[in-house]
């Protein structure tokens, strides 16, 4: 199998499997229980925010655990908004945000607040100045994510964070698709708060956390217990923290390597498809963008039909064509960069990782090129016609 | 999530391709999702004697298409008619429920085809 959907989700490092098999049976106790074996877990647990509060450039009592990125910005962009709806209802986001971003401003919407969705310039960018224009006095919340999970397009998030802030809001970043990939110093960034996912970088799946910074007035989403300092209840994930930890420490000393192997990689990936398929459009390849990402647009044929083929080879990778949404809409964020719906239709993303290897990329430019050929071969609008 | 009869059709579709001289040529869209079908018939006799197709699809519309082209083949006008994109589906051993409107994109262009085939036959007259 060749695994090229990275971003979709990663295989656990083996360090972090072995650093979290421990606490399954062995230190199993609640972290919230007195006796001993409880407040082994506890300090195990503290000992891993604290790891993961340095990785981000954050306090240890900024960093809360959740149950993954979904949870994270559920909790942060819904929790702001409640916290300060006395203050004002409006929030700002933007059209190309995750679904897991997306739709908690859709439910907010039919609770009353209203939301301005900004646009993207044709390389999916969102310009601070559109932002500024969107603010109002009654704005309290933005949300902007740091890198699209479809274009690994980057966003200037701390320009953006800054206008944000000139303008009184508070500012969230989805950085999924970042964490564990890029460095990240949230100082540096300007944040106030930022989700993220273990699995998407080699950690176990159902776990996460966000980011809050010290004074941020967050209302809590999930009700229990006082764990979390109040802002999260439920008992702690303890083999999950324990593994994201790991993650977040392999990435520290991992991620500059990682970043210039993979990223030569997808260059070459591009390249090769470049030089043997024709008609095929390589999204926001000149902007900034996540090393690992590659979103194809091949013309005239349908993604969900090249997926499959793919996958027929043993070539795992996803699609933002309509067939392959149980919405049966095409990728809102290739709309939102202006491609017309044809185009967006036969869009394959590639995502490479740590296991991704030359041979890999060779076989998939080699296979690729014959794929499209036949499709084409079906296809009503090939070339020509 | 498709039958093994769905991925060998999708594999290996029958019938690619375009009629040059067709009696009939029927072009439909899917609302849904944006999807397009061509098919092409070639008829004698008020009887089929030759389908082919061409689809932007998904994997289930292209085997749709392929199971379409098979099954109008040989068939009068009139028993082409009666198929509908259930019975297309159930050729292929059933489609996933939310792939069920791609089958509809193959019925409607077996009826478009032999409407244009019937339009161009009152032309004639
Ligand atoms: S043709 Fe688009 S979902 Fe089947």
């Amino acid at each position: 199998m060749i695994y090229l959907d990275y971003n979709a989700t990663t295989p656990c490092d083996p360090r972090v499997v072995e650093a979290m098999l421990p606490f399954f049976s062995e230190f199993f106790a609640n972290p919230s229980s007195l006796h001993r074996p409880g407040q082994e877990a506890r300090r195990a647990i503290e000992r891993a925010r604290s790891t993961i509060a340095s990785f981000l450039g954050a306090k240890e009592e900024e960093v809360i655990f959740t149950s993954g990125g979904t949870e994270s910005s559920n909790l942060a962009i819904r929790g702001v908004a409640q916290a300060l709806r006395k203050k004002g209802t409006h929030l700002v986001t933007s059209a190309i945000e995750h679904h897991a971003v997306l739709n908690v401003f859709r439910s907010l919407e039919k609770e009353g607040f209203s939301v301005t969705y900004l646009p993207v310039d044709a390389n999916g960018i969102v310009h601070p100045e559109e932002l500024k224009k969107a603010l109002r006095p009654d704005t309290i919340l933005v949300s902007i994510m740091h890198a699209n999970n479809e274009t690994g397009v980057l966003e200037p998030i701390a320009d953006l964070a800054r206008v944000a802030h000139e303008g009184g809001a508070i500012f969230h970043t989805d950085a999924v698709q970042t964490v564990g990939k890029i460095p990240i110093d949230v100082t540096v960034l300007g944040v106030d708060l930022l989700s993220a996912s273990a699995h998407k970088f080699y950690g176990p799946k159902g776990v996460g956390f966000l980011y809050i910074r010290k004074g941020t007035p967050i209302a809590p989403q999930i009700l229990g217990g006082h764990h979390e300092r109040g802002k999260r209840a439920g008992t702690e994930n303890v083999p999950g923290i324990i593994g994201m930890a790991k993650a977040c420490e392999i990435a520290q000393e991992e991620m500059g390597e990682e970043a210039r192997r993979v990223g030569a990689l997808r260059d070459m990936l591009e390249q090769g498809l470049e030089e043997r398929v024709p008609d095929i459009h390589i999204v926001s390849r000149n902007v900034p963008r996540l090393y690992n990402t590659s979103l194809v647009l091949v013309a005239y044929v349908e993604g969900e039909s090249l997926l499959l083929n793919l996958d027929f080879e043993g070539i795992c990778v996803s699609s933002g064509s309509a067939c392959t949404s149980s919405s049966l809409e095409p990728s809102h964020v290739l709309l939102a960069c202006g491609y017309p719906h044809e185009l967006a239709h036969g869009s394959i993303r590639f995502s490479l990782g740590k296991w991704t290897k030359e041979e890999e990329i060779f076989r998939v430019v080699a296979v690729f090129p014959k794929i499209v050929e036949k499709l084409r071969a079906i296809s009503p609008f090939s070339k020509g016609r | 999530m498709y039958s093994e009869k769905v991925l060998e059709h999708f594999r290996n579709p029958r019938n690619v391709g375009r009629i040059e001289d067709a009696d009939g040529i029927g072009k439909v869209g899917n609302p849904i999702c944006g999807d397009v079908m061509v098919m092409y018939l070639k008829i004698r006799d008020n009887r089929i004697e030759d389908a082919k197709f061409e689809t932007f699809g998904c994997g289930a519309a292209i085997a749709t298409s392929s199971m379409a082209t098979e099954l109008v083949k040989g068939k009068t006008i009139e028993e082409a008619l009666q198929i509908t994109n259930r019975a297309v589906a159930e050729a292929l051993d059933g489609l996933p429920p939310h792939k069920m409107h791609c089958s509809v994109l193959a019925e409607e262009a077996i009826r478009a085809a032999i409407e244009d085939y019937r339009a161009r036959g009152r032309k004639g007259e």
